[in-house]
């Protein structure tokens, strides 16, 4: 098993979603790392907040978040087990974001032995 | 599994209910004008409890939780807000400090319901038009989205987002505050939330159009904030106990009017053991309630003709007699073709078939209604049919099969039609 690190990425045009919409996306997203757990493919997981900070160049030069002029935010991600890339991006078949836009990068963990 | 259990603490509807009362607690810091602030206050919340609750686990109690972080917002923008005034520390700690207090007894749930009625009444002024009203407390007090609200009147988003815009710049313009009106004025205003409940409970209940779905939900909604009403102090007057009953009695027989295939079932062939007996034993509570005092409002009189079918063991047994004088009671108050209509489908009940058709055919404007509204054909139709008149029955429910455009309604106009020809080959 090797571990893969899932991206979430949102679109930030997406229309604000409704309470029970939020519940609904919600209770998705518990399902499925319920099932990543019954499976033992979960390994951990964080949301991120929107707000945040950039540094960038040699002159560690500061621009403030949320990154108003991008069409997508990283709102959190997973690392998970799996036997291959194919087998973990299948997986990420699974986000509940899909269907509003969003999208999920399926990346390896390099491990250096 | 441990997110069953999570999922397991999470009430349907909690964030739509909870964005109600957020919202009435956050418009009585902020004041209505500032509504979109608020607004903003309960996105944020619930983005941070999805995210709190998806990764880590579900508080013991969501809902207060959500309260909490609700209160924490206003009292953080508060003291920012404080902090751009420029006065003395001393000032502006004593100014602070006794802001914090109101915002905190503000959350307490007892002061929330008073909110919440505030903002029904502010949401259902008599100088909103109805569909603003309607649109208006459906966002606001209620939580819907503007999706759910365009999906259940069958109408787009923008349109109720423009009815949402418009009563909100209403309101902002002519200053209207949250308050709960009292003596005389309190009597008129709760005529109209009454009138709001009741059109939005009919919308659910009638509207064969929307999904099956989002009509339970209005139907459901309209009771949750008609009890809303009755368990306050302001509220709770007969008018609202007989129409939280009459929501009761028509609820308890949503189920049975459909059958499995979205058939329309007629309520002479209805299951009467679908028939939700909980709700019938609660619309005969608040029914019985409505009867103090000496005010007979039109839903105590349409209660009652509820309670009458809700409360006859067969259809044969209804008592047509008493649901007859309840009409004709229903026509002094408030005469209207419909309930003209209505009246000569009980006549017809009581076998005077012949009367009922004279009746319908001297409505007046008949001619105008025949060629525009179908139940009218439909009712007509179908009482020619039982004087086996077939021809006639017929022409007149091919019309009603023409000016409808429920499909559910189609096919039981269709099955009469063949029945009728059918007996008679």
């Amino acid at each position: 098993m090797k571990d893969f690190m899932f991206i979430f990425r949102n679109s930030t045009e997406a229309p604000q979603p409704s309470p029970e919409e939020m519940q609904a996306n919600m209770q998705q997203w518990m399902g499925w790392i319920e099932k990543l757990k019954s499976q033992g493919k979960y390994v951990a997981g964080e949301p991120l907040l929107p707000e945040g900070k950039i540094v960038k160049g040699a002159k560690a030069l500061i621009t403030d978040g949320p990154f108003a002029e991008s069409k997508e935010l990283v709102g959190g991600f997973f690392i998970v087990k799996a036997e291959t890339l194919e087998e973990a991006t299948e997986m990420a078949k699974d986000c509940p974001d899909l269907p509003t836009n969003g999208s999920v990068e399926v990346r390896e963990v390099m491990k250096i032995d | 599994m441990e997110s069953s259990v999570q999922n397991s603490k999470l009430v349907d509807h909690l964030f739509r209910n909870q964005a109600g009362k957020m919202i009435a607690a956050l418009t009585r810091v902020f004041g209505i004008h500032n509504l979109q602030l608020a607004e903003d206050v309960v996105q944020e919340a619930f983005l941070k409890a999805t995210q709190s609750w998806t990764y880590h686990q579900i508080p013991d109690n969501p809902s207060a939780w959500l309260m909490q972080v609700a209160k924490n917002r206003a009292v953080d923008i508060l003291r920012r807000n404080q902090q751009a005034r420029q006065y003395s520390k001393e000032i502006s700690y004593k100014l602070q400090h006794e802001a914090e207090n109101i915002i905190e007894q503000l959350f307490h749930d007892s002061e929330i319901s008073d909110s919440q009625l505030r903002l029904i009444f502010a949401c259902c002024h008599p100088q909103l038009k109805p569909e603003e009203q309607i649109a208006f407390t459906l966002k606001t007090v209620s939580g819907f989205g503007t999706k759910e609200i365009a999906r259940a009147f069958l109408t787009n988003e923008e349109a109720i987002q423009k009815r949402i815009y418009r009563a909100k710049q209403h309101i902002k313009e002519n200053d209207i505050q949250l308050e709960i009106p009292v003596g005389k004025d309190l009597v008129k205003r709760l005529e109209t939330v009454h009138a709001v409940m009741y059109l939005l409970f009919n919308e659910g209940y009638n509207s064969s159009k929307s999904d099956e779905l989002i009509r339970h939900d209005l139907c459901s909604e309209a009771i949750r904030l008609c009890k809303l009403l009755s368990e306050h102090k302001a509220g709770k007057d007969p008018a609202t106990y007989a129409l939280l009953s009459l929501m009761c009695f028509h609820a308890a027989r949503f189920e049975s009017r459909m059958d499995e295939n979205n058939a329309i079932v007629l309520l002479a062939e209805q299951d009467r053991s679908l028939w939700d007996t909980e709700l019938i034993r609660m619309g005969n509570y608040y029914l019985n309630l409505s009867s103090a005092g000496n005010t007979v409002t039109i839903y105590h009189v349409e209660s009652a003709i509820a309670a009458t079918h809700c409360n006859a063991i067969t259809f044969i047994e209804t008592d047509w007699n008493l649901i007859l004088k309840l009409y004709e009671l229903l026509m002094q108050m408030k005469p209207s073709p419909l309930i003209e209509l209505n009246r000569c489908v009980v006549l017809a009940e009581l076998g005077a078939v012949d009367q009922a058709v004279d009746r319908i055919l001297s409505i007046s404007n008949i001619e105008k209604l025949l060629k525009t509204e179908y139940l009218y054909n439909a009712v007509l139709g179908d009482l020619y049919l039982r004087m086996n008149k077939t021809e006639e029955g017929t022409d007149l429910l091919l019309q009603a099969y023409a000016l409808t455009s429920s499909k559910a309604e189609k096919e039981l106009i269709t099955k009469k039609i063949q029945k009728a020809n059918l007996s008679r080959s």
